[in-house]
This record gives C-alpha cells, sequence and structure tokens, in this order.
C-alpha cells in the first residue's frame, strides 16, 4: 500500500478481482472439458487434471495473499515468518498420499484374498464378505 | 480545577500509551495485532490443511468415490445434471465479497468513514449471501438426496452391468453402464432401493448384484470441512458487523490509525476466501 497511492491501488484492486474471476471460470471449464462434458468424446488424463487445477489455484492464492491481504508490502521476514511453515505441508501431502495408497493396497489385497471363494458358498450365506466390505468402508 | 485535572491526566495516559513501545523499531514493522492476525491464520492454515489433507488420504484409499460432478449438480428452481454451476456461483459471491473488503480497507487508509462502512456492509451482505448458498446446497444434499455423516448414497460403479430394475427417476430396466459411472440410491419413505444388477463381463460376469453405498467417509468429510468453514465464514459475518457498526459510530477515526482494525478484519476475511480456494480444488474441481 505504501508505495500506491489511492487511485493507483484501486484501480490495482479492481484488475486482480476481475483476473481471479477469470481464473476461476477458466479452472470449471477446464474441469468440465477435461472430463467430457462440454466436447463428446474429450477427456484429459486425471493426473493432467489434478496438477493444472493444483496450479491454477496456487496462482489464485498468491494473487489473494500478495495483493489482497498486502504480502507483497510486507517486510521480508513476515513474509518469511507466515510462508516457510507452509513448507512443512509438502511432507505431510506426500506421507499422507504415500499412506493412502498403501491402505488402498491392503484393501484390494483383503478382497482379492476373498475372490478366491467360489460363489457358491457365499449364496449359502456365508457372507463375510458383506461384513468385511462393511468394515473396509 | 478538576475538569483540567482530569484532562491533563487522559492528556499523559495517552501520550503514555504511545510511549509504551520501547523497543526500538517495532518488529516486521507491523503492530502488535496485525502480526498476531498472521500467526493466527497461519495456524488456521494448518488445521485446515491437515483436513483437507485426510481427505484426500481418503480418497486414494478407497478404489471407489463419489464423483463430485454428479453429486454437486443441482441449482436453484429444480435445475438438474449442471455440473458445478452453483458451486462456481458460492465462489464468485465470496470473491466479490472480498473485493469490496479491499475497497473498505483502502477508505479505511485514508480516514473515510462513509467510504469504509459502505465497502463493509457489501462484503457483510456477500458473506450472507455465501452463507445462504451453503445452506441451500446442504438442504439439498441431506433433505432431498438424504446423504448424512453416516450414510453416503452417491457412489460409482466398479464393474460394467445391465441394470434389472428401474428407480424412477433416471434409470430404467434394462439400461446399461459402464465402470466408473457414478449412481445416487434414492430413498422412498424409510427404505433405501439399492438397484439390482447383472454384472457385464470381468470374473464375475453374470453375477447378480445391488448398488452398494458409497464410502461413508465421503458424508462426513464433506459436512465437516465444509462447515467448518462456513463456520468461519460466520464467525466472520458477526465480526464484521461489529467492527462495521464500530466504524459507523466513530470509534476508529479518534484512534487516527488508518483503520487498523478494519485491515485485521480484512486479513481474516481474504483467508477465508483463500481457504474456499482450496476448499473448491479439493472437493469439487479433482
Amino acid at each position: 500500500m505504501a508505495h500506491l497511492t489511492y487511485e493507483q491501488s484501486k484501480s490495482k484492486a479492481f484488475t486482480i478481482i476481475i483476473i481471479l474471476g477469470i481464473m476461476t471460470i477458466a479452472e470449471v471449464l477446464f474441469a468440465l472439458l477435461g472430463k467430457g462434458y462440454l466436447i463428446e468424446g474429450i477427456e484429459f488424463p486425471a493426473i493432467v487434471m489434478a496438477l493444472v487445477m493444483i496450479a491454477m489455484s496456487l496462482a489464485k492464492a498468491y494473487l489473494i495473499v500478495y495483493e489482497f491481504m498486502h504480502m507483497k508490502y510486507e517486510v521480508p521476514g513476515l513474509v518469511k515468518s507466515v510462508l516457510l511453515p507452509t513448507l512443512l505441508l509438502v511432507w505431510a501431502i506426500v506421507a499422507f498420499f504415500y499412506e493412502g495408497n498403501g491402505w488402498n493396497k491392503s484393501r484390494t489385497k483383503l478382497i482379492n484374498k476373498y475372490k478366491g471363494i467360489d460363489d457358491t458358498q457365499i449364496d449359502k450365506g456365508i457372507g463375510f464378505i458383506d461384513n468385511d466390505t462393511y468394515y473396509l468402508n | 480545577m478538576a475538569d483540567t485535572t482530569v484532562h491533563s491526566v487522559d492528556h499523559d495516559h495517552h501520550h503514555e500509551s504511545e510511549a509504551h513501545w520501547n523497543g526500538g523499531s517495532r518488529p516486521f514493522k507491523a503492530s502488535y495485532g496485525k502480526l498476531m492476525m498472521w500467526y493466527f491464520l497461519l495456524s488456521d492454515a494448518f488445521t485446515f490443511a491437515g483436513f483437507l489433507i485426510a481427505y484426500g488420504t481418503l480418497r486414494v484409499s478407497m478404489n471407489t468415490w463419489p464423483v463430485p460432478d454428479f453429486v454437486f449438480s443441482t441449482f436453484p428452481g429444480g435445475f438438474h445434471h449442471k455440473p458445478l454451476y452453483f458451486v462456481t456461483v458460492m465462489t464468485f459471491i465470496l470473491l466479490f465479497s472480498s473485493y469490496t473488503m479491499v475497497r473498505a480497507v483502502q477508505e479505511g487508509h485514508r480516514e473515510n468513514k462513509n467510504g469504509v462502512v459502505f465497502w463493509m456492509i457489501l462484503t457483510i451482505v456477500g458473506g450472507a449471501g455465501f452463507l445462504g448458498c451453503q445452506a441451500w446446497e446442504w438442504s439439498m444434499l441431506m433433505g432431498k438426496e438424504h446423504m448424512s455423516i453416516t450414510t453416503n448414497p452417491f457412489s460409482a460403479h466398479i464393474e460394467a452391468g445391465t441394470y434389472l430394475e428401474g428407480d424412477g427417476h433416471d434409470i430404467k430396466a434394462g439400461d446399461t453402464f459402464e465402470a466408473g459411472e457414478s449412481y445416487l440410491i434414492h430413498k422412498h419413505g424409510d427404505e433405501w432401493h439399492n438397484l439390482k444388477y447383472t454384472v457385464n463381463g470381468g470374473p464375475n460376469d453374470g453375477m447378480v448384484k445391488q448398488q452398494e453405498f458409497g464410502p461413508k467417509a465421503f458424508g462426513a468429510l464433506f459436512f465437516f470441512i465444509t462447515g467448518f468453514h462456513g463456520f468461519h465464514v460466520l464467525s466472520g459475518v458477526i465480526f464484521l458487523i461489529i467492527i462495521c457498526v464500530n466504524a459507523a459510530s466513530g470509534l476508529y477515526v479518534k484512534r487516527k490509525n488508518g483503520y487498523e482494525m478494519v485491515e485485521k478484519i480484512g486479513l481474516y476475511w481474504h483467508f477465508v476466501d483463500l481457504v474456499w480456494v482450496f476448499v473448491f480444488l479439493v472437493f469439487y474441481l479433482i
């Protein structure tokens, strides 16, 4: 704020909100396009979709924090003390997604174990598949 | 005589409070209140990150998960199959209220009382509008689609098949579906109608099965995380109202610090918008 006049910061805020609005529309259109809602037969792989969406959301977060919350005009020490700790989340994301994948593998293993049992036994009402899927959910 | 004494004491007190800070320049050239607001927001960011990471972890740990474009596809006025439309409207309401908040802070910097109050009222309207939209979304999910924190009627098929019965809505007996196709189990009265189908292809070819409920974690995570965010919006609106009334009463004119209170609630309000960017990403876009 300190370096901008009132008129300048006023027009700047307007520019930023327009950019944020356009980015939101672009995100939604890209989500609908990538999942095949807009044009028949066109779909993007899930990983591409996720990466583009995350990149756009981070860009929006940058605009909100740096422009709207005036982080841009704070002293470097404040910026670092607030933003650097969030880097810990990178490890949290990596570790927990690794863990989640591990759980998925265990679940699949359990389900496959019961696939070896023939269907006649299930029909007789031994029925532990139902119970297990209940706990698995 | 007595009057002048009181007056001079007041004066001294005023000077003293300005001289309280003896540690040279302020840390990070920011006031105590603003700095602490930043650190509160940092800790709150970790809380929300924890919730969203939990959502992601549980999602990747399941082999089926409700598809957001299918779950969030109703629009006021009886519209269906409008994926993401309503939530985009909600996002725009919150973004707009963030802009009006910026304007309120800017008017505060030039000590324009009427400007501050005007833009803060617009921000309050935006916040309340967002809460109204969320209430509508929740009531649709709970009242019409019967999703709760323990029951999740939304799921997606893990194998292809042919329906043996219809649900009276979109599905007719004989309709076929592919793996990955979403479904909603309907409830009529007190009874759930899990449709029966025969599996087409795969190791279970020809087997008769019925629609299973989706992962129950979905309902709990959705209501808890969007509810926690909505609670932040609600408390934000309450604080905005208090500060707006204070500003209108001329309290901050006396303080002559460029409406710092408005700046602090502004930081909080932008943070609520920032969190919504990520809730929107995790729940609706991916």
